[in-house]
Order: C-alpha cells, then sequence, then structure tokens
C-alpha cells in the first residue's frame, strides 16, 4: 500500500524525463526534469580544503538555480551536483571522470588541479561532455585540441610570466632558486616562471623537486641555502608551501618566498604561522572584494560554508556560465549547447566570462599578494585585456 | 662540508623519531611475531590528541608557557595511546592469537584503515598547523644549523630509548617479557602471565608512538589524519634493517634509515647530474627494505632465527 504512490510517482518522474529527453516533451506539472552536473577535486587528502572549497562554490550556484528555478526547452529543470573525489591523483582523477560519464552528467566542473585535469579531459572529450575548470591552470589543459575543455581562470603561462618578472624588477631578486612539486600545475608553472625570471637577467642558481604529499623539506632547503639565492620560487600547493616556509626559518634561510595561486589560501597562512609574514603570491582573477559580485558572493558563501579558500567564486562561475549556455541554446544536452558555451559572453561573480578559440579566458588578469600581519595584502594586478595566449 | 654536516643533522633528527617508532614495531613482532600496521595509526592518534589539547589550551586564554603546554598535551596523548594500544591488541589481536599469522596481518590493516578513517571523521581532512611551543631560535655550529626543538627530540628520544633497555634487561617484568619472546608456553608454565605482559608491551610501544608523533608534528609543524602511514612504513623498514625484534638494532636501524634518506635527497640530484632529483626522497626507505631483504633479511643485528611455528 504504501508503495504504490511512490512507483506511480517515479513512473510520472521517468516519463517526464523521457519526453523531455526527446526535446518534444511539454512541462509536465510538478516533474521537473534532472540534469546532472559533475563536480571533481580531491576530497580527502592534503589539499582537501581546497577540494572543498571547489565543491561548496559549485553547490551554491545549484541551490541557487534550483531556488530561483530555471526552464530549458520549455521544462522546469532541477540541477543536481554529483560530486567526486580525484584525491589530488590523476590516477584516480580518469576513474572519477568515467563514472560521472557512465552517471550521463550534462556537464563536469573541475578538476581542481592541473594534473588530474588534463588527464580526465580526454575522457570527457571522448564522452562529448563539456568541461569547465575552476582552477587547472596547466596551459596544456586547453591546448590538447578538445572543443569542450574550457577554464574560467588565466593560465600559467601568463602567471608565470607575472610572477618571472614582479621577482626580477620589484623585488630585485638576481639569484633565484626554484622548488616545484612535480605535478603538472607545480612543475608548468615552476617552468614558465624560470623562463620569465632568465630572460629578465636573474640567474637561476638551484632547481630542486618535491611532491604534493611531502612534508620534510629540510633536505632541499640545505641544499638550496648553500647557493644563497635571494629568492625562492615554490610551484605547488599550500600545504606543501605552510610547512616549508616555516622550515625555511628554521634552517635560518634568508630567501624571499614567491609562489603560485595553490599557495595564495587562508590555509598557508595557518600553517606558515609566523613565518607567513613578507610571503609574495599571486591569484588569477581580481582581488575578491574588487569583484564586480564579489561583495554578494562572500556574504552569501560565509552564510552557508564558512570562510573562501581561494577557488570557491570560480566554481561558481563555472557552473552558472555552464547553464548560461544550456538556457541559450534551450537544451542540456552536451552536443546542443557545447556550441553556445564556445561562444558565450557572460558576466560572472569573478569578472566577464568569454573563451577564445582554445577554451582559455580572454581576459585574465593576475593579482599579486603579499603575507602582512597574517592576512594577504593586495599589491597589485597586472594584465586583463589581453588574452593568456601563446 | 658544511652541506654534509647539515644533512646529516637533518638525518639524526628524523632518524631519531624513526627510531622511537620502530621501538613500537620491534617489540610487538618480538613478543607476537606479529607485524602491527596499525601503530603508524597510534603515532598518528598521538600527535592529533595532542594538537586537540594543545589547541584548547592556547583557546582557553590562560597565559602557560610553550613548553608546559607541550608537556600537558604529552601528558594527555600518552595516556590515550596507551589505552588505544591496549584495546587494539584486547580486541583484535588477542582472538587471533592461535590463527594463521595472515590473519592476525590483515586484522592489522584493518585496524589500520579504521583508525586513518575514525580520525579523519573527528578531525577531519585538512592539515592542521600544529603550533609552535618551544623555541625555534637556530643555533649554528660549524656551518649547521640546528634549533633547539632539533637537540630536544634527539635527546628526549635517547633517554626514552636508554630508560626502555633498561627495562627489558635489568627488571622484573623485562625479564618475563623476554621469556615470553623466547616461548610464550613455557613462559607460560613458569608463572608469567602472558596475556598481561602482552598487553604491557603494546601499551608501552603505544605511549611511545605517542611521544613520536607530538615530535612529529612539531617538528614540520603540521599534523593531519594519513600522517602516520608513510611514517609507519619507514619506520617498519627500519626495524627489518635493523633486524626486527631486535631492541638496539631498531634504533640503529631508525638512525641509519633518518640519515640515509636526508643524506640520498640532498646528493641524487647532483650525482646523477639531475636525472633524478630530490623528490625521490622517500625512495631510499623502500630500496633500503628490499637491498635488507634480499642480502640480509635477519637485518643489521638481528640472529638467524628459527622460523617459530
Amino acid at each position: 500500500m504504501i508503495r504504490k504512490p511512490l512507483v506511480l510517482a517515479s513512473c510520472a518522474l521517468a516519463a517526464a524525463f523521457m519526453l523531455a529527453g526527446c526535446g518534444k516533451g511539454a512541462p509536465q506539472a510538478g516533474a521537473a526534469v534532472v540534469v546532472r552536473i559533475g563536480q571533481v577535486s580531491p576530497l580527502t587528502g592534503p589539499q582537501a580544503h581546497l577540494g572543498k572549497d571547489n565543491d561548496n562554490g559549485a553547490r551554491l550556484a545549484i541551490e541557487e538555480l534550483n531556488a530561483k528555478g530555471v526552464t530549458i526547452g520549455g521544462a522546469k529543470v532541477k540541477f543536481e551536483l554529483v560530486s567526486e573525489d580525484d584525491q589530488a591523483d590523476p590516477k584516480t582523477g580518469t576513474i572519477v571522470a568515467q563514472k560521472l560519464v557512465d552517471a550521463r552528467v550534462a556537464g563536469v566542473i573541475g578538476h581542481l588541479n592541473s594534473g588530474t585535469t588534463i588527464p580526465a579531459s580526454r575522457i570527457y572529450h571522448d564522452a562529448g561532455i563539456p568541461q569547465i575548470s575552476p582552477s587547472a591552470t596547466n596551459p596544456k589543459y586547453t591546448h590538447q585540441g578538445y572543443q569542450g575543455a574550457f577554464r574560467v581562470m588565466a593560465n600559467d603561462v601568463q602567471q608565470g610570466k607575472v610572477l618571472g618578472e614582479y621577482a626580477v624588477a620589484k623585488l630585485g631578486a638576481k639569484k633565484i632558486a626554484i622548488i616545484d612539486d612535480r605535478t603538472a600545475y607545480g612543475q608548468g608553472l615552476a617552468d614558465e616562471f624560470e623562463k620569465a625570471a632568465k630572460a629578465t637577467g636573474a640567474a637561476i642558481v638551484a632547481r630542486e623537486y618535491t611532491t604534493d604529499r611531502a612534508t620534510d623539506f629540510r633536505s632541499i632547503l640545505t641544499n638550496v641555502k648553500a647557493k644563497q639565492p635571494d629568492l625562492l620560487f615554490y610551484g605547488g600547493m599550500d600545504a606543501q608551501a605552510g610547512p616549508m616556509v616555516a622550515q625555511m626559518k628554521t634552517l635560518a634561510v634568508k630567501a624571499r618566498f614567491l609562489a603560485g595561486d595553490g599557495t595564495q589560501s587562508l590555509e598557508f597562512i595557518k600553517l606558515a604561522g609566523a613565518a607567513a609574514d613578507g610571503v609574495v603570491a599571486s591569484s588569477p582573477g581580481v582581488p575578491l572584494d574588487k569583484m564586480p559580485g564579489g561583495r554578494g558572493f562572500t556574504e552569501r558563501f560565509t552564510a552557508k560554508y564558512g570562510q573562501i579558500q581561494i577557488y570557491a567564486p570560480y566554481a561558481y562561475d563555472a557552473v552558472m556560465t555552464l547553464v548560461n549556455a544550456m538556457q541559450k541554446a534551450n537544451s542540456a544536452q552536451p552536443a546542443k549547447y557545447l556550441p553556445e558555451l564556445a561562444k558565450i559572453s557572460y558576466q560572472g561573480v569573478t569578472g566577464p566570462i568569454a573563451f577564445d578559440e582554445k577554451g582559455d579566458l580572454r581576459s585574465g588578469p593576475i593579482t599579486l599578494y603579499v603575507v602582512k600581519g597574517g592576512k594577504w595584502d593586495t599589491l597589485e594586478t597586472v594584465g586583463g585585456g589581453a588574452a593568456a595566449q601563446k | 662540508m658544511d652541506i654534509f654536516l647539515q644533512q646529516l643533522v637533518n638525518g639524526i633528527v628524523l632518524g631519531s623519531i624513526y627510531a622511537l617508532v620502530a621501538l613500537g614495531y620491534t617489540m610487538v613482532y618480538g613478543i607476537l611475531g606479529l607485524i602491527n600496521f596499525a601503530h603508524g595509526e597510534v603515532v598518528m592518534i598521538g600527535a592529533m590528541v595532542a594538537l586537540t589539547v594543545i589547541q584548547l589550551l592556547i583557546g582557553s586564554g590562560i597565559a602557560l608557557p610553550g613548553p608546559l603546554i607541550a608537556a600537558l598535551g604529552l601528558l594527555i596523548a600518552m595516556p590515550v595511546c596507551m589505552a588505544l594500544g591496549y584495546v587494539i591488541e584486547r580486541v583484535a589481536y588477542r582472538p587471533l592469537r592461535a590463527a594463521p599469522r595472515l590473519a592476525a596481518l590483515i586484522t592489522a590493516i584493518g585496524v589500520s584503515i579504521l583508525l586513518q578513517n575514525l580520525a579523519m571523521i573527528v578531525w577531519g581532512r585538512q592539515y592542521h598547523a600544529f603550533p609552535a611551543l618551544l623555541p625555534a631560535a637556530p643555533h649554528t655550529f660549524a656551518g649547521a644549523t640546528v634549533d633547539d626543538l632539533q637537540i630536544f627530540i634527539v635527546l628526549l628520544a635517547a633517554a626514552i630509548m636508554a630508560g626502555l633497555l633498561a627495562l627489558v634487561h635489568r627488571t622484573r617484568l623485562g625479564r618475563a617479557m623476554r621469556a615470553t619472546s623466547q616461548n610464550p608456553a613455557v613462559a607460560g608454565l613458569m608463572g608469567v602471565n602472558v596475556n598481561t605482559v602482552i598487553s604491557i608491551t603494546f601499551v608501552i610501544g603505544s605511549a611511545l608512538a605517542a611521544v613520536a608523533g607530538i615530535m612529529v608534528a612539531a617538528y614540520y609543524g603540521i599534523a593531519h589524519y594519513f600522517m602516520g602511514f608513510t611514517l609507519g612504513l619507514k619506520a617498519f623498514t627500519a626495524a627489518v634493517l635493523g633486524g626486527i625484534g631486535n631492541l638496539a638494532g631498531a634504533m640503529l636501524g631508525g638512525l641509519l634509515l633518518g640519515v640515509i634518506e636526508s643524506l640520498g635527497a640532498g646528493y641524487i640530484g647532483p650525482l646523477t647530474g639531475g636525472f633524478l632529483g630530490s623528490h625521490y626522497q622517500d625512495v631510499f626507505a623502500f630500496v633500503v627494505l628490499i637491498l635488507v631483504l634480499v642480502f640480509r633479511p635477519s637485518g643489521l643485528l638481528g640472529e638467524r632465527v628459527a622460523e617459530r611455528s
């Protein structure tokens, strides 16, 4: 007796879904079409705080869309977030990508790391599912010739260049040591930084490596110290940069510490403690308080999930952009809305979103920050008009 | 030269921590012939409990000196870990004592996963900053930088190890432990309460783990729910290197492994012309493990013992 209404309801739902799926269904009263959107980031491991940040950003967008009520192709749509954990591990990244493809998601937000995004993008491409990464900055991701691969953040060619020039011109570095974590992101950013720093006239005196799970940097810092650099650049994430900066202090390494967006988080300051002061890091985009929708987003986000780490606004914009394209195409089917996504022009909370022919963000400003008194202070914003191309 | 000296210092500090953890593996193996893979997680629990206590103390607003807060953290983390060690033995290993060894080994791995996930639920998945409570003012000797915390870690580890050796070789309890290790059945017939001795072994090993956990967390300034995994594997390697079941061997193995790792990571880049980099730091421990197992399975100080059935 209890079962019957349930069965009926699910029959109705299934019918509505099938009709809408064929594209000729009239809106059914009460029954909404479910559109699944995938989200992938590391929800466990050293970068879990960043992964959860992305997840919350996307979730906020989905909840707001559902509360507002979105109609696509005449049918009322209910969005559903399918969040997966890739542990920042490329192998796991491809497994969960396949899982999302099998779950027939209409689009994917993610992954967080370049190292997981690049191998996974092939799987989404083969399945014809569009993908917007809120935070993968390695240039390779969009340069593979996949039509469905987009990102809402400037890439590392541009960021590395800004960092390299800043290190030499503004921080006065002449002898530079570089450490990277051997991930696609860390290595890529360090390589671009090295190119730019060399071109501006600095000497690279040491190049050392670690991993994205390491906590002990004393051996490599000892080597770095012997070369007496006046600046140390780290290509990697905050979970390593924090302890690294603290260990530099106990080893009395005098070099200035400079890093990219993976380090520009609240977590970094917590982990590095008092040693964080004076650390400079860049992040694509403009500071949160300068974003067009920054203030409103911060209020809505912090009320629900607490502090923003780094990429939450980008994950939020990625979802909004995807849905905007669906609305324009009047369809949640990847093949139908992909052309709209490619030529989209959407005003997000992080700034205007439009893609170039590769899928990179057209206007990609980079902002530099410094830690002062346990807080990130804005130094300056570089670029913004030019596309991050190479 | 001063690079070499500095790497040696780094290695000795790391090695002292490995040695403390390795003792826990070797004591249990010596008595039960069981590799307690959950030992690394006990180290982690020690660090996390101490972190919670320290955070509460700092958050309480009472102005206590840093070393006192650290000592209080240790004083609470140790009994928690001791209780945990006792419970693990009582619940997971004792019922399987007569079972084939493989069953106990798999149970150990199961306990390890269970503890890791429990810690993930309790303390969350992110890295926690472990506050710097001891003055970390660096001193320079002959070109090598050493800070107070490093000196403290090495001294404390040495004192604990000396105490443990005295306990095992000079006391009645130590004699009972050695007797149980040689032959539990006969030791039981001679009036040794084998169950109590085994419980005490687990409790002592867990207390050492708690100390090691706080050391690691303070040394690197971070603590997280899976910190025990790699540390446990490396300490296990150290125990095998020294000769598993041999206390002095665990200490020697720990120190050696720390130094090998530190020097290895420091020199692999220049020696291979940049072909292999310092990110292969973790590989050394396991290369050592394979070499020891191939060329000297009984370890550096271990004697060739007949397989106990």
